[in-house]
């Protein structure tokens, strides 16, 4: 295997990690104003996400500079390229982000509101997005010979990759209500509980649309034939499951498929890629692949020798704090946020 | 105004806004930690509430900070995509590893810190503290190591029609970055000392003489004298490699026209810059050389000669950077240096002295202080990116060269507009949540800290 094909998968396993981390906490935020009624149960909520959301989001702060680093024309072509759309998705985070440290910093109820709904929008917009984004990477966008995208903001907005978006933001929802089932107490457990009965439906649903809509809009079929192989059928077991382990409130095992399902849907859309990173629909020639949009073999085995040494490190520590932080978060308890 | 202009000042104002942030972000810190040290050893309930009440204030200013930060990982790719292409493979790497190595570090251990009093082990929290520092100020090694490439290229050569890393030690050990580095770093103490200085003297004269204000104005004194005198002292050196590696940065800096032999040192000039001359000026005889090279003579080379040799070396061009905004903001950022170092030292003689009255006019000066090294700060850096034009990376990328060729100047002035809203409401936000929590009564803290206690146990 080249250095290339290795920071392929080491930006697909950034991705995956940033998924489904992330994945959880922008549904968290989603659920924040419709599973909290008082203010005493959002405290609950945004708290149990309070330690890690932070460190989740370096995921996708990782992942752009891995990009950047690893294959500089794809990082060059796809940000100007969806330039309209990083922006709204920029502002979202920043709202969110300073929102879950602003929120409780002052007691007046109408202050609290509004952060909470800055919340849901920093929350829903990216989750939404996410899939947007990764649709047209797959589903293929104007590209010229220069590698320069030449479409524009309207040219995101095709039925494939809205369902996409629709899709990965009922998935992150769900995966956040099962998230919010293993760390919360009482009411809002059961809260938690009944909410991820029905966005089960829904986002199973949406799903299986968006791998039926892949055959028709992507050369997915061509690639992976009537038979896809035992990863997007895993990923689609993982979430029927889901129903099951739900009913009988096993959350630990319903968070893990969720999970895997998060992860295996993405393998799937990078094995789909490969060896490309950005389909042309202008001409498939014109399409970046790992070899024409990356960095020299020098830069990837200086980042490769350093991805090796730390991404470890950076596992172990998280870990560790999830670890340290397991216990459910009650309403009766000292909140931070 | 062209896609190239508004890229420009977009670029500006989201990095001068991050940079509010992020000095007080590397030097706070350093200082909770050391004072959530002194707790740890003493077991003094006055550090502790030191620790609580700056740390509140370090959150605060924290969260912005880290959240514009984004913008500029994504700003790269979006608006300077022409850059990125040419340079990712030298400039990507360390972007990357500040994330990988500084990014995860930080914001890890800062929910472990936050989530972490009284729930985990004392000695593990305190570590927690200690490497958020060290992960903040390892993430500004890493994004100047970047920066330093851009003002002194090294390690790599152009191949494949762009610039390639051929050597990643020299990227790391560039001259550059070890003059930079410490300049920002102790800066970047100067303004938490400074912001520490500065609400202690607030509490002390408005509110009351509280043990823990009057050992945070001891320790912000101290603190921003160390940072003020040695930022000086590193900013000479670094205006030395100046002369040696970005003449022409030197020479805008000084509104230095021709070349002089030994170089006068201007204090006030009003120039021409059309026809690069002056119109009126004040000089010191000898002193820029003195500056330059720690003797009262040496050659000093002016912007003319520079730019007629930048010709012979790069084809015809324009390569002075706008000289008025360069002079300008050089003497701000040194006159705001000078100013923090007296009254640094004032304030610490003050504390030495066990004195803390303030008269109302010190009181002012003091207090406004905080402002100093914000605008030091500032305008650093703006001279810094400004004297380098018309370069991107210093000699082999232009500024024109980079911005993105396929965002319309419609698009830029859309996020340029939504961007500048966005960032105005959150400063109004952050300045009234700052004054909330900087007038806060200490003992209150406390009370909060009992209450805590108490669910806690009953939780049990």
């Amino acid at each position: 295997m080249d250095l290339n094909t290795l920071w392929f998968i080491l930006v697909a396993v950034l991705f995956i990690g940033f998924f489904f981390l992330e994945g959880f906490d922008y549904g968290v935020g989603i659920l924040l104003p419709f599973l909290g009624k008082k203010d005493l149960e959002r405290r609950a909520i945004i708290n149990s996400i309070g330690t890690h959301w932070d460190g989740n989001e370096v995921w996708m702060i990782t992942a752009g500079g891995a990009m950047f680093a690893a294959f500089p024309n794809l990082y060059a072509t796809l940000f100007s390229g969806f330039y309209l759309a990083l922006v709204v998705m920029l502002l979202a985070l920043i709202t969110r982000g300073v929102a879950f440290e602003y929120r409780s910093k002052k007691e007046d109820p109408v202050w609290r509101n509004r952060w909470d709904w800055a919340i849901f929008v920093g929350s829903f917009i990216p989750a939404l997005l996410w899939g947007v984004a990764i649709s047209n990477i797959i589903r293929g966008v104007p590209i010229d010979e220069n590698m320069n995208f030449t479409g524009n903001f309207f040219t995101l907005l095709n039925p494939y990759s809205l369902i996409g978006g629709i899709a990965s933001l009922f998935l992150f929802t769900l995966h956040g209500s099962i998230f919010l089932s293993l760390k919360l107490t009482d009411n809002l457990l059961d809260r938690a509980r009944s909410i991820a009965g029905k966005l089960w439906l829904v986002a199973t649903a949406l799903l299986f649309i968006y791998v039926i809509c892949g055959y028709f809009y992507t050369d997915m079929f061509s690639k992976l034939g009537v038979n896809p192989g035992a990863i997007p059928i895993l990923a689609g077991l993982a979430i029927l499951s889901v129903r099951y382990l739900l009913k009988i409130k096993r959350e630990g095992w319903a968070f893990v498929m969720t999970g895997i399902t998060i992860a295996f849907s993405t393998i799937t859309i990078f094995v789909g890629l490969f060896p490309r990173l950005m389909v042309s629909s202008t001409n498939p020639d014109w399409s970046l692949t790992i070899y024409n949009a990356s960095s020299s073999p020098y830069t990837l085995k200086v980042m490769s020798i350093v991805a090796v040494i730390f991404v470890p490190i950076v596992l172990a520590y998280q870990a560790w704090s999830y670890w340290m932080f397991r216990k459910r978060i009650s309403t009766k308890q000292k909140m931070e946020y | 105004m062209d896609v190239l202009t508004l890229a420009r000042w977009q670029f500006a104002i989201t990095t001068v806004y991050h940079f509010f942030f992020v000095p007080i972000t590397l030097g706070l810190s350093i200082a909770v930690a050391i004072m959530q040290t002194a707790y740890y050893r003493t077991g003094n309930k006055v550090y502790k509430k030191m620790t609580k009440f700056w740390g509140k204030l370090f959150l605060i200013n924290f969260a912005i900070g880290v959240v514009t930060g984004i913008v500029l990982e994504f700003q790269f790719g979006m608006n300077w995509s022409e850059y990125s292409r040419f340079m990712g493979d030298i400039f990507g790497a360390p972007l990357a590893i500040e994330a990988l190595l500084a990014f995860f570090m930080e914001s890890t251990f800062l929910g472990v810190w936050i989530f972490g009093w009284d729930r985990i082990p004392k000695k593990m929290h305190l570590a927690s503290i200690w490497l958020v520092a060290i992960g903040s100020n390892l993430s500004a090694v890493w994004i100047l190591a970047a920066n330093s490439f851009m003002q002194h290229p090294v390690g790599y050569a152009i191949r494949n029609g762009r610039a390639e890393m051929t050597d990643f030690f020299a990227l790391i050990t560039n001259g550059h970055l070890w003059v930079q580095f410490p300049h920002v770093f102790l800066g970047a103490v100067a303004t938490a000392g400074f912001l520490i200085l500065s609400i202690s003297a607030y509490q002390l004269v408005k509110k009351q003489k509280h043990e823990v204000f009057i050992k945070s104005f001891k320790f912000g004194a101290v603190y921003a004298s160390i940072g003020s005198l040695l930022v000086i002292l590193l900013g000479h050196t670094q205006a030395q490699y100046m002369v040696k590696i970005q003449p022409m940065k030197m020479a805008a800096a000084e509104a230095l026209w021709d070349s002089e032999s030994p170089a006068a040192m201007s204090l006030f000039t009003v120039g021409d810059e059309k026809n690069l001359k002056d119109v009126f000026a004040i000089k010191i005889p000898g002193l820029l050389s003195f500056l330059a090279y720690n003797k009262f003579e040496g050659e000093v080379k002016g912007i003319n000669d520079l730019q007629s040799e930048d010709e012979a070396k790069y084809g015809p061009g324009d390569y002075v950077p706008p000289v008025a905004v360069s002079y300008w903001t050089f003497r701000i950022m040194v006159g705001a240096g000078v100013l923090m170092l007296l009254i640094a030292f004032l304030s610490t003689l003050k504390a030495l002295k066990e004195n803390y009255e303030f008269k109302p006019l010190w009181y002012k000066v003091v207090f406004w202080s905080m402002l100093l090294p914000v605008i030091a700060n500032s305008s650093g850096w703006l001279f810094t990116e400004i004297a380098r034009q018309p370069w991107t990376v210093f000699g082999l990328f232009t500024t024109a060269e980079s911005v993105s060729n396929t965002v319309t100047a419609g698009e830029v002035l859309f996020s340029l507009i939504a961007y500048t809203l966005v960032y105005g409401l959150m400063m109004v936000i952050m300045i009234g949540l700052m004054t909330k929590y900087a007038k806060q009564d200490v003992d209150e803290i406390e009370k909060e800290e009992e209450l805590i206690d108490d669910s806690i146990l009953s939780n049990a």
